[in-house]
């Protein structure tokens, strides 16, 4: 407004002309650097102090620890826990399919008959993500125990024997784990199925093809990118959970997150929960790979 | 236009033709019934958190158990009976607040950044795309245990300044990814107009840029918030003595949770589906 006249003076304008264009080679570099170096150090180089820490190896005694390049201890810890790996391959398999059968009808009848209130379903689609993952895992333990409520009224209905229980089986887990993510898998899908044209499927019909021909070779084939990121949203981060199964899970089934953590938190042995952390890693990173191969890596950043 | 889902609404369908009429009954009958099936399904765990929030305690431990024993308002009338979860809950609130603040600025600047400055101007730009890529995608726990043994090697103790260093971490590249998508149909035009007018960058960002952008970076730090207060994992390897809220919630399931905690989750459900609520009405009556 009180802008002083002099500053449109052509020598006024030129300096600033002169000092923008300073300002505009380096403005990409100041703008991006305090992000950048926040992941560097937090990120980046925790992630190659833990590959290190998982070359060295600690005295049992004292804790400290030494560079020693025991790249032996990679193998051995898979080859110690292969079990908890595979498990948790399982676990999260069969939670991210039951995620995906459940989901798709869902995301399928939101993307196409939502209407208006599209985005009041997609509030209800997310609605487990206003209580706190805990509480959610918690609230479950409630729901399977023995006399919880489901199982309370199965029992009085005849539906099941009194021995029956869910609780610390690998079901629960399963469905502990299905629960929590399935908003990870039902969001990715709906935003795939929306983008579909719906003249493509009218043309489909109009070509005789009738309801299963026209989903098995245009509606899914035009999903598959949701798919693939929704198993990614959902596959990943299953697999190193370890919060369902030591709240809901037996003491049989650990899965590779509990040993991780344990080895953290309770034995305090570092370069075994190092090993271990870099081998998830590398398999999470694998399962990316082989995506980012299949699709380009864009496509997941697009449903995030 | 919504603020927190990117999404708009569909334009209304054309007169069907004969073809689409056995899909409609589909979405006529059977997959709505469906999808409020699903829909109580997930509802269903919150609708037990919210009642056993109201259950009577029996015997001496005031301890939540599995039966149902009888209505009582004692645990919201004594809800900050419990002092360790009450200054956990208060911790991860300033937690939130701090660590979205500062993922919020970092992850706008970044993002404008990122859209503004193709790769010949801005050497590092596929870099920083790779690294907040992967920050998404690696697996919580590689990031939370990696903390911790960096923090134990550089011998950093561990509490509040910890858990904001790894929450902010883990932040930015959700706060980038939604500001980005809002700032990609930007008009750079206004912000030339600007420019012909007198301003100079820092008040063109000020007056114009910012106040177009808002939707996103607001966006981007209810994501943020969202996300620090929710965290379990990685805070459950940062934090020290005194832990966040879902960290204490975690250390009492082992012997037994008190009442309060179902109060606690009943309110931030509440005050969150608030919100939502908020945010679509808002936006149907922007639309309108």
């Amino acid at each position: 407004m009180d802008q002083p006249v002099s500053s449109h003076h052509p020598r006024g304008v030129e300096k600033q002309r002169r000092s923008a264009g300073w300002g505009k080679r380096l403005a990409p570099y100041l703008l991006s650097l305090p992000a950048s170096v926040w992941l560097v150090l937090l990120f980046i180089v925790p992630l190659g102090s833990l590959l290190i820490q998982s070359l060295e190896t600690c005295s049992p005694v004292t804790g400290a620890c030494v560079m020693t390049w025991s790249w032996g201890e990679l193998p051995s810890q898979v080859s110690l826990y292969h079990q908890q790996f595979v498990t948790s391959l399982i676990f999260a398999a069969i939670a991210t399919l039951v995620d995906l059968v459940i989901s798709f009808p869902i995301a399928y009848w939101i993307a196409f008959y939502g209407g208006r209130r599209k985005n009041f379903f997609l509030i209800m689609l997310l609605v487990p993500f206003f209580v706190s993952f805990i509480i959610r895992t918690l609230v479950w333990q409630f729901i399977l125990s023995e006399n919880g409520v489901v199982l309370t009224f199965l029992r009085h209905a005849h539906l099941i024997s009194s021995s029956f229980h869910v609780l610390g089986t690998n079901v629960a887990v399963i469905i502990g784990l299905a629960y929590n993510y399935l908003p990870f898998t039902a969001l990715p899908l709906y935003v795939a199925i929306e983008r579909i044209d719906h003249r493509v499927l009218d043309a489909a019909h109009d070509l005789y093809a009738n309801r299963r021909a026209a989903f098995g070779r245009v509606i899914l084939p035009l999903a598959v990118p949701g798919i693939f990121a929704a198993f990614l949203l959902t596959f990943i981060p299953a697999f190193g959970d370890y919060v369902n199964q030591e709240i809901l899970g037996g003491t049989s089934n650990t899965m590779i997150g509990t040993v991780i953590q344990d080895s953290y938190l309770v034995n305090f042995n570092y370069p075994a929960g190092a090993s271990l952390s870099v081998i998830l890693l590398a398999v999470s990173l694998l399962g990316i790979w082989l995506y980012a191969r299949l699709l380009g890596s864009r496509t997941i950043e697009e449903y995030l | 236009m919504s603020v927190t889902l990117p999404l708009d609404d569909a334009p209304p369908p054309a007169a069907p033709p004969a073809a689409t009429r056995r899909r409609r009954k589909v979405g006529r009958f059977v997959l709505p019934t469906y999808s409020w099936l699903v829909i109580a399904y997930l509802v269903f765990p919150i609708a037990v958190m919210i009642l056993f929030s109201f259950n009577r305690v029996v015997g001496g431990l005031q301890l939540v158990s599995f039966s149902w024993n009888g209505f009582t308002d004692q645990w919201y009338r004594q809800w900050s009976n419990v002092p360790g979860l009450t200054s956990a809950f208060w911790l991860s609130i300033r937690l939130a607040l701090v660590s979205t603040f500062i993922s919020t600025v970092l992850g706008t600047f970044l993002a404008i950044a990122l859209v503004r400055y193709r790769s010949a101007k801005f050497r590092g730009r596929v870099a920083i795309e790779q690294v907040l890529f992967l920050n998404i995608a690696a697996p919580e726990i590689v990031m939370g245990a990696s903390l911790l043994g960096l923090f134990v090697a550089l011998n950093i103790g561990r509490g509040f300044l910890t858990l904001v260093l790894a929450h902010v971490m883990f932040s930015i590249a959700y706060v980038t990814v939604t500001v980005r998508a809002r700032l990609a149909g930007f008009d750079r035009s206004l912000e030339e107009a600007a420019y012909d007018l007198g301003a100079n960058p820092v008040t063109t960002f000020r007056l114009v840029t910012l106040p177009l952008i808002m939707p996103g970076v607001l966006a981007g730090a209810l994501m943020a918030f969202a996300l620090s207060i929710d965290d379990f994992v990685t805070s459950n390897f940062v934090s020290g003595a005194n832990p966040p809220f879902p960290v204490w919630i975690y250390g009492v399931t082992r012997v037994g949770t008190p009442p309060q905690v179902f109060v606690f989750g009943t309110g931030i459900f509440m005050v969150g589906i608030g919100f939502a609520l908020l945010s679509i009405v808002l936006s149907r009556r922007r639309s309108e």
